[in-house]
């Protein structure tokens, strides 16, 4: 077959088919997203979003005990919701092969924290596979179910956002076979109770020596001798960067697999070098690893724990070299991401910010709430945290309760959401839950979600009532308001921050970006009605600027949402 | 061949992503190693967006730092501005004379930085500016301001025009191909 141009996250998917995966079970998180979407494409597996990670581990798990070859991914914080079953299929092993896709962000260019997932290799005693380009991302990913089979455990493949938005060329091949592993009874295996986990944990311990002395050898990890003058060990992006900036002045072993390391190998490769550098994002993983076997490297003396690196990096602390830039004497504004033209969370958070509200947030779109002009967000910490964070507050100061809301997304609801508010009906606080049910996931990029009525192949499934939902867990007073309505959206947060119990207000408007959603004309303003008072500007839509001290709206951008007309006291902007 | 370096750079939502997908297409044809990285996730959202292209024998970083690209194609004035310590000495940055305001300034924190392009031109680099909105416009559509902008960058890439139309014919939707070919030809001829 001709080489194409793969995206890392469309190798792995491509790397799932020809595994002969059938089941792969995920939820939505940049930069892993796209692996599922690009898996559903495939007819021969069997691909959903799940409602959280934990639920697409679990899924996962059972598909290849089951006898099905399986696969879920997430982003790195993902691996934290999905960390009990982690550590305990580690113990049972797998029957068919089971691969766990985890992709961190170093960087952090869409996430909250820079977490290190290597890690939960060392921490759950499961191997971890690194790519480095898209061919490998496909390789590895079939290599990773055959080592799965072999070793009787789950496999762990670690990318990152560079790897896994990266485009490079790489090859296909056919499915093998992706017939069913007969499933036989075995509750000493698959029954993790003390007494059948004591043996299995003994058995995994073991696991891990017999692993490291297969790659010892195993083509995963590669040796490539130049100039011996700099020794570099690496893995995945930071291979890639070192061999940038370095190219022949450095040799280079390339560790495909992060967990667990060979000894002798590396020993041998630091004989060889006369310095050895180990390059890594985030952890000292690697070196730490090297020091503890007696090899002198030098890394997060030299490099930080911190951030993405790039060959420029490398060869600025390695060679002291730098290129030279040229800039302009100039001060350039930041262009921060911003909610779009008619994004209906926009409305919602005008009226919070009226209201002089503490927000507690979620991740999602609406977190961007917290930037200038809205600024109608007060603490983010993790999916779900809105709404158990809001009780907190709540219980902390009786007084909050009415002054305080949680607002979450209807996807980050059903991921972890639900149980948030099971527990302030439960224990009792007046708290206002404000679900922003914009009928899809938006963040990552459109995904269907349990509150969509779709499936991830957009046929019609199962919908949850969200307003039915809530009154079943106990919450009494449930609202529905249009947040494009401002005077409707104002008055229902003010009377249900007042009530004298729990609320939810399900905030519904579909995203402005949907393509089944009718964009109107663009607005205009009419500049002899407006004053240049800036009342529109305080909702921070994109679409409109100032120009020549009069608003202006970009027929490009603008949908037609009407929040600012209601915002325009002199009736100066129209259709 | 040595490994060279183009840069996309504009606002979420102006559609870099396609013009690097193009761009990437036509150096495959040429038997190039090749590689792209995006950003995703916040792209569609008006934030400053950066998809690098590099190709040559064996391309080993898919990013490009300071001091490293042979050619900007910047989709907005200011982030022209903003990408220019990436431009390698005695390279081409195209830049689509398009201003649009980042949030700070549509909050009043901070200003639109005056004359931007003159100061632009006013430095030894190779600046290229083009009203890529208008050209759009006329090819029939606002939205494809990243092909005539491709066409234009185009001009200073060795590839005949019409390796060109034959990817953007195998890449781009039927129903968009008049438009985007059109806008391709506007910009690369003008």
């Amino acid at each position: 077959m001709a080489k194409k141009l793969f995206l890392g996250n469309e190798a792995v998917a491509r790397g799932l088919f020809e595994a002969g995966c059938r089941v792969v079970s995920s939820y939505p998180g940049t930069p892993s997203t796209e692996i599922t979407e690009f898996a559903a494409t495939y007819e021969e597996m069997f691909c959903e979003w799940a409602p959280n990670e934990k639920v697409a581990m679990e899924v996962a798990a059972g598909a290849a005990i089951a006898g099905a070859r399986s696969f879920c991914a997430m982003k790195h914080v993902g691996l934290n919701v999905a960390a009990d079953p982690l550590f305990t299929a580690s113990y049972t092993g797998v029957n068919a092969g089971f691969v766990i896709g985890v992709a961190d962000d170093p960087g952090m260019h869409s996430s909250q924290n820079e977490q290190d997932s290597r890690n939960y290799a060392r921490a759950a005693k499961i191997m971890m596979l690194e790519p480095a380009d898209s061919a490998e991302c496909l390789a590895f990913t079939k290599r990773a179910f055959a080592l799965s089979e072999q070793f009787d455990t789950p496999v762990l493949l670690r990318l990152t956002t560079r790897i896994a938005h990266s485009r490079s060329l790489a090859e296909t091949a056919e499915r093998e076979n992706g017939g069913l592993k007969e499933y036989v009874k075995n509750p000493a295996k698959y029954v993790m109770m003390p007494a059948m986990a004591r043996p299995k944990h003994v058995r995994v311990e073991q696991r891990l020596i017999d692993q490291a002395m297969l790659m010892e050898t195993d083509e995963l990890n590669t040796v490539e001798y130049n100039s011996k003058k700099i020794g570099v060990i690496a893995a995945g992006i930071c291979y890639q960067y070192a061999k940038d900036a370095l190219g022949d002045k450095a040799s280079y072993l390339k560790l495909g697999c992060v967990y667990p390391l060979p000894t002798e190998r590396i020993k041998a490769f630091a004989a060889e070098c006369e310095t050895v550098y180990v390059i890594e994002e985030l952890d000292s993983f690697i070196e730490t690893h090297c020091k503890a076997i007696g090899v002198d490297v030098i890394g997060k003396d030299l490099f930080p724990l911190y951030g993405e690196f790039s060959q420029a990096l490398v060869a600025k602390l390695i060679l002291g070299e730098e290129l030279p830039a040229l800039t302009l004497n100039e001060d350039i504004p930041a262009r921060p991401p911003v909610l779009c033209a008619g994004c209906p969370h926009r409305g919602l958070f005008y009226a919070l910010k009226r209201e002089k509200a503490i927000v507690s947030g979620d991740i999602g779109c609406y977190t961007l709430g917290t930037l200038a002009p809205l600024e109608a967000m007060d603490i983010c910490i993790c999916m779900g945290a809105s709404v158990s964070g809001l009780h907190g507050i709540n219980k902390a100061n009786p007084e909050n309760e009415k002054r305080s809301v949680a607002v979450i997304g209807d996807s980050t609801f059903m991921h972890s959401g639900i149980t948030g508010l099971v527990n302030i009906a439960y224990n009792k606080s007046n708290s206002t839950v404000i679900i922003l049910d914009n009928s899809i996931t938006g963040m990552t990029g459109h995904q269907e979600n349990p509150t969509t009525g779709k499936n991830i192949k957009g046929e019609p499934a199962a919908a949850v009532d969200l307003e039915a939902l809530a009154r079943a867990v106990g919450i009494k007073r449930v609202k529905v308001i249009d947040p494009y309505d401002l005077k409707e959206t104002q008055d229902t947060i003010h009377e249900e921050l007042q009530a004298e119990e729990p609320s939810v207000i399900i905030s519904r408007r579909p995203c402005a970006l949907l393509k089944y959603v009718e964009r109107k004309p663009a607005l205009k303003i009419n500049r002899e009605k407006c004053t240049g008072c800036r009342a529109c500007m305080r909702i921070g839509c994109p679409a409109i600027s100032i120009k020549d001290k009069k608003a202006e709206i970009d027929f490009t951008q603008c949908v037609g949402c009407e929040v600012c007309v209601q915002l325009c006291r002199f009736n100066a902007i129209e259709h | 061949m040595e490994t060279k370096s183009v840069m996309i750079v504009g606002v979420g939502g102006q559609g870099t992503l396609l013009a690097s997908r193009l761009l990437g297409n036509v150096l495959i044809s040429r038997g190039y190693d090749v590689k792209v990285s995006e950003v995703h996730g916040m792209s569609q959202r008006g934030g400053s967006v950066v998809t690098y292209v590099k190709y040559g024998d064996r391309v080993s970083s898919p990013v490009v730092e300071h001091g490293e690209a042979d050619i900007i194609i910047a989709f907005e004035l200011l982030e022209a501005a903003r990408y220019l310590p990436y431009l390698k000495k005695g390279g081409t940055i195209v830049v689509n004379t398009q201003q649009i305001d980042p949030m700070p300034v549509v909050t009043g924190a901070k200003q639109y930085p005056e004359a931007l392009l003159s100061k632009l031109q006013g430095t030894e680099l190779n600046i290229v500016d083009v009203d890529a909105l208008a050209l759009s416009l006329e090819a029939g559509n606002a939205k494809a301001v990243n092909v005539v902008l491709l066409g234009v960058a185009a001009r200073f890439m060795s590839f005949d025009g019409s390796e060109w139309v034959k990817v953007i014919a195998d890449t781009v939707p039927p129903k968009f191909l008049e438009v985007n070919q059109k806008a391709f030809d506007l910009g690369y001829k003008t």
